[in-house]
């Protein structure tokens, strides 16, 4: 059984005792302590069930690796699924309770999926989709949605506040442990800006725990001395729990630094996020060690070796009364001189290598430590926890010599460096013969904006699992030099380490492990993934180890294969009798850990989630009953709701009263860019499909701009302001978007051409004043003639009204009597609330933008994103007449020409009422008899605004239709949701007003 | 989140404040060029693996068009330049070459 030692623990402060829940069962560890070695100090060997299985599964690990350890964390708005045990600190009050279990974690149902693990083989995911098609939807999927998964996703909202921060430094350098300090000494001493970021709450990294000796002292003083020296400067930042997510283009880095993960609802925020900016980084990210492939290695109670000797060293834990080692390499013997330190019995090291006689295997003999050389565990046996492993020749087939009874097993395959952030951007890997791992090819690092290295690998993260001091000195003077420091190391560190011998790889234990051995070898611990997968993945042909990994789901569990990857890819090699550097890494992604959604998001949510555009109006609009909709990132009232009435009434009402008396819109949102310059009617002219330049000073005209390809982009009444200066209105959401347009042929195409643009959308409020009464209400307020003589239908004029300085366009986009006023924006809300106030006497009542919507339609007005998605030329909506034909060109002219644009089958753009009155439904097509070449009903049109008009008491609806304009008069059937047809007869888009005499009056 | 440095404002900016416009010095088409001719200007983009020109408006800064050459596999850039150029100015053309002796050139 797992236990806590009576003495040492150099992480743990005994005197600070903290309660903790698991599973509800209350226990207890202390200060210093992570969530999984206070479990382990508790005997809680058994933590999770495994994702596809249901198979009990251990801790395996001390840090970020950890694939099985993975729990619930608190509850409610702090409920937090898939934490790692082994990163997560213990603090007083914490709750965790363990995942993909039902009902419990010491008896669960599940577990039936391991009976019958040969029916989930490899790919069975994909295999299941082939046939009969109904398994999938009715047996398959339901057995896997209940039976996979990991934690629960949070029900409330997240109780934290999260933030994030810009910063910039000269050097970045990840990872406290010894190289990283002396980079940072290094650095700092050069006069550096430097930052150093330690994933773990603690500095120092292994060094202390595997009994390196600086400069004649323990690694502990060293580190201490160090991190003193650092702290006297001001030119270098230390950040604890800071973990480097991921490296991005030209020195970008996230660094998510957990603040109150151990502190919750202390105040602060839970994470804060670093956008950091470094002009160089250096990854001194250290090494994971691999797990070793025998059957039944997932067994609660076979860990890591390294992390075995964590759990004694550092916070006094004892995995295991009796633990055998198995290993390839010296190091592991470390872990057995550590048990022995502790007064722990070691059964045996069992050392695949035929000979091992290093100063290492040399020192735990002396110790009276049993070395059993060129052997290899066949099997463990035991359930929820380890009871023995059977022991054989590790070049045979797996016979059993021998049993040996332990509680624990400690594991070494050998390191692999954590090459994560110089992957990232496109750091290349080579393959390291003699370490047996994937390390930096330092001839192909990823590249800064300026062609050089972005990140220096250091340390064990380099491939120098040993001499990480010296090697540290030599990347960060490349650093220095790089950023133009001058870089001296005087006193270099004396790093002792004991000699070891080399390791010899090993992938499978033992080497002729048949196929009942190898079903029971895990690889990759949190999804299942077995040695017999990938070899079965190699049979069926998956070569490309990203195939592989997508097939058998290797690597893809929220560790991301930090254990497993390498373990996978040479299981696969060997498949394939392929070298390992041949089939390679798969893709490094970011983020190394995860990072918290909230995170990410940092204070954008909530209010402040978007910023919101406003008009002038909004204050009025929101104490008025203003039902809103967003338009782009403005809010437009959609219709103004009075007491008791609903949203479809008081639509219906508004678009009557400005019909028989008068309407008030807030049309401020409006795109309004000014062009000028000697050059901008020739400009226009090229803009818009119609002729722009010889537009008279004080007229306006309504204009279409269309893309390259000939379709229409965008809409509306352009004003002549001057000889050399035009007023374009654009639609709501595309001011900017056609502003940016402008700007692009101006710079980039014609800039020989003498124009300025500026948009001046928020410079200016705008009402609409529509209806019958319009006229009555402006003379009233007075200060300018609005008569139909002095300012004509389609023509503009300066004057004031009611005191207010105004622009007045007689322009109208509802058919009725109107005039478009334009007031400085400061003055809109009182303009606004004058007009209301004068408007009362003639029925004046504000209208939303649904009653604009259905006014236009009504009129036959086209409205771009209704009438357009991108495929439709001016010319399908009957918009013929807005194109110039004495234009040699403009944007689209071109694109129109194009043989398919100029069809006679073309969708066109035609009226329909239904024959019952009825509404078309939103998004109906018009069907045709037949199937295309994939089964679906043919089309021949469809609806692109439809519309219950208050005016006509009736459904009304424009659309498109093969040939439309030629066919008034016929009867189509649109489609329904509930199956059937609605039928509707062809007719002109003009249901309103149709020789347009109510504007011109 | 790339830096470029903006030859207008000479502000080094980063990728957020940019919007991207695609390839750089494409020759417009427009009424009487050939069915080939347009559909090369619309449509055919080179696409490289290596030194690339591209387009760039510090959208979220001065607002210019800037151009950009730039390696897409390793993301060095070579130089940002105005956009009131026809082709690549010489002394940038001078540097791709000096780093990248494999370039055919500008074409």
């Amino acid at each position: 059984m797992s236990t806590r030692l009576k003495t040492g623990g150099r992480l743990i402060d005994r005197s600070a005792g903290i309660e903790f829940s698991f599973n509800g069962k209350r226990m207890r560890g202390y200060a210093g302590d992570t969530l999984a070695s206070a479990l382990l100090a508790g005997d809680q060997m058994l933590v999770g069930r495994s994702f596809k299985y249901h198979r009990p599964r251990g801790i395996i690990a001390s840090g970020a690796e950890e694939p099985n350890a993975l729990v619930n964390l608190g509850r409610a708005g702090r409920l937090e699924p898939n934490q790692r045990a082994t990163t997560t600190e213990l603090f007083d009050g914490l709750e965790a309770r363990s995942q993909n279990h039902w009902p419990s974690l010491d008896y669960d149902i599940g577990v039936v999926n391991n009976l019958a693990a040969r029916f989930l083989p490899g790919g069975f995911y994909y295999k299941t989709f082939i046939h009969p098609r109904a398994a999938w939807k009715h047996l398959f999927e339901p057995i896997i949605r209940q039976s996979a998964g990991l934690g629960s996703a949070p029900r409330d909202r997240d109780a934290d506040r999260y933030e994030q921060a810009y910063a910039f430094c000269d050097l970045l350098i990840v990872g406290g442990g010894i190289a990283g300090l002396r980079a940072a000494l290094v650095a700092g001493r050069a006069g550096a800006r430097v930052w150093l970021v330690e994933q773990t709450p603690h500095w120092g990294g292994r060094a202390p725990v595997d009994g390196d000796v600086i400069d004649g002292q323990g690694a502990a003083a060293w580190v201490d001395a160090a991190l003193s020296e650092l702290s006297a400067m001001d030119n270098v930042t230390l950040r604890l729990r800071c973990m480097a997510a991921g490296s991005y283009d030209h020195g970008y880095v996230l660094l998510d630094e957990k603040l109150a993960d151990h502190t919750p609802g202390d105040g602060r925020p839970r994470h804060r996020l670093w956008r950091m900016r470094a002009a160089k980084i250096i990854a001194a990210t250290g090494a994971i060690e691999r797990p070793l492939s025998f059957a039944g290695n997932d067994i609660p109670g076979v860990m890591l070796a390294s992390a075995v000797r964590d759990y004694v060293v550092n916070w006094a834990v004892s995995p295991g009364d009796r633990t055998v080692v198995v290993t390839n390499n010296d190091d592991a013997y470390r872990t057995a001189i550590a048990l022995r330190e502790a007064g722990l019995e070691v059964a045996a090291v069992i050392d695949a290598r035929a000979v091992a006689d290093g100063a290492l295997p040399n020192r735990a003999r002396a110790m009276g430590i049993r070395v059993e050389t060129g052997r290899a565990i066949a099997k463990v046996k035991g359930g929820k926890r380890v009871e023995a492993v059977e022991i054989c020749v590790a070049a045979g087939e797996g016979a059993a010599s021998s049993t040996l009874p332990c509680d624990a097993v400690a594991m070494s395959g050998g390191w692999s460096p954590v090459v994560h952030l110089w992957s990232h951007c496109g750091g290349k890997l080579i393959w390291d013969e003699a370490e047996a791992m994937f390390r930096p090819d330092p001839a192909r690092p990823p590249r800064h904006h300026d062609g050089s290295a972005m990140v220096q690998a250091a340390g064990a993260a380099n491939g120098a699992l040993r001499a990480a001091l010296l090697d540290a000195d030599t990347q960060v003077k490349i650093a220095l030099q790089d950023l133009g420091f001058a870089a001296q190391i005087p006193d270099i560190p004396a790093h002792e380490t004991e000699a070891e011998a080399p390791l010899e790889p090993v992938w499978i234990m033992p080497q002729g492990a048949g196929i009942a051995l190898r079903a029971k070898m895990f690889l990759d611990y949190q999804n299942d993934v077995k040695v017999s997968d990938v070899q079965l993945a190699a049979r069926e042909g998956y070569e490309s180890v990203e195939h592989t990994k997508r097939y058998t789901t290797l690597g893809m569990a929220t560790d991301q294969g930090k254990l497993s990857n390498i373990n996978g890819l040479a299981v696969l090699a060997d498949s394939l009798n392929a070298p390992i550097p041949q089939v390679g890494t798969t893709t490094f992604r970011p983020p190394y850990t995860p990072v918290p959604l909230g995170a990410l998001a940092g204070e954008a949510r909530g209010e402040i989630f978007q910023p919101l555009r406003k008009t002038p109006m909004h204050d009025w609009h929101e104490k008025n009953g203003a039902h809103f909709e967003p338009v782009g990132y403005w809010r437009r009232p959609y219709c103004f709701q009075r007491p008791g009435e609903t949203v479809q009434q008081a639509v219906e009402r508004e678009v009557r009263n400005t019909r028989a008396a008068l309407g008030l819109l807030d049309a401020s949102t409006l795109g309004k860019i000014i062009v000028k310059g000697p050059d901008a009617g020739r400009f226009l002219d090229m803009l818009y499909t119609g002729m722009m330049s010889t537009l008279p000073v004080g007229k306006c005209r309504y204009g279409l701009m269309c893309n390259e390809q000939g379709f229409l982009i965008d809409d509306g009444v352009v004003a002549r302001l001057s000889q050399d200066s035009w007023l374009c209105h654009t639609t709501s959401g595309g001011a900017d978007r056609i502003h940016a347009w402008m700007e692009d042929w101006l710079q980039c195409e014609w800039w020989d051409w003498q124009v300025f643009t500026a948009n001046v959308t928020e410079q200016y409020a705008q009402v609409a004043v529509v209806g019958p009464n319009a006229r009555k209400l402006l003379e009233t307020l007075g200060g300018m003639d609005v008569s139909r003589e002095a300012l004509p239908f389609m023509a503009w004029a300066d004057g004031t009204l009611g005191g207010f300085a105004c622009r007045v366009f007689r322009i109208s986009f509802s058919g009725e009597l109107s005039y478009e006023i334009a007031v400085p924006a400061g003055q809109g809300a009182a303009f606004w609330a004058a007009l209301h106030a004068a408007g009362a006497d003639f029925g004046a009542m504000p209208y939303g933008t649904e009653a604009l919507h259905i006014m236009r339609a009504e009129k036959g007005f086209i409205m771009i994103g209704d009438e357009t998605d991108g495929t439709i030329i001016p010319q399908d909506l009957g918009l013929d007449w807005a194109i110039s034909k004495k234009k040699a060109d403009y944007l689209g002219k071109r694109g129109q020409e194009r043989a398919f644009l100029a069809s006679a089958d073309r969708w066109k753009l035609v009226g329909f009422e239904t024959l019952d009155g009825s509404v078309i439904e939103d998004g109906a097509y018009i069907p045709e008899p037949g199937h295309n070449a994939n089964g679906q009903r043919k089309v021949q049109g469809r609806v692109t605004s439809t519309y219950l008009s208050p005016t006509l008491g009736r459904g009304i609806a424009m659309g498109l239709l093969r040939q439309g304009p030629a066919r008034m008069g016929e009867v189509v059937d649109f489609t329904r949701t509930d199956g059937g047809t609605t039928r509707a007869r062809v007719v002109s888009p003009v249901f309103f007003d149709k020789d347009g005499e109510k504007p011109n009056v | 989140m790339l830096l470029l440095e903006c030859p207008y404002c000479g502000v080094k900016a980063e990728e957020t404040e940019l919007s991207p416009g695609g390839e750089a010095h494409l020759k417009r088409f427009g009424p009487g060029s050939s069915d080939d001719e347009f559909e090369a200007y619309m449509f055919a983009r080179k696409n490289p693996k290596g030194v690339h020109f591209e387009r760039w408006r510090h959208a979220y800064g001065c607002g210019k068009w800037i151009l950009a050459a730039r390696c897409t596999a390793t993301l060095e850039v070579f130089g940002t330049y105005v956009a009131q150029s026809s082709a690549p100015p010489a002394d940038i053309v001078e540097k791709i070459k000096a780093k990248r002796p494999e370039w055919k050139g500008f074409s």
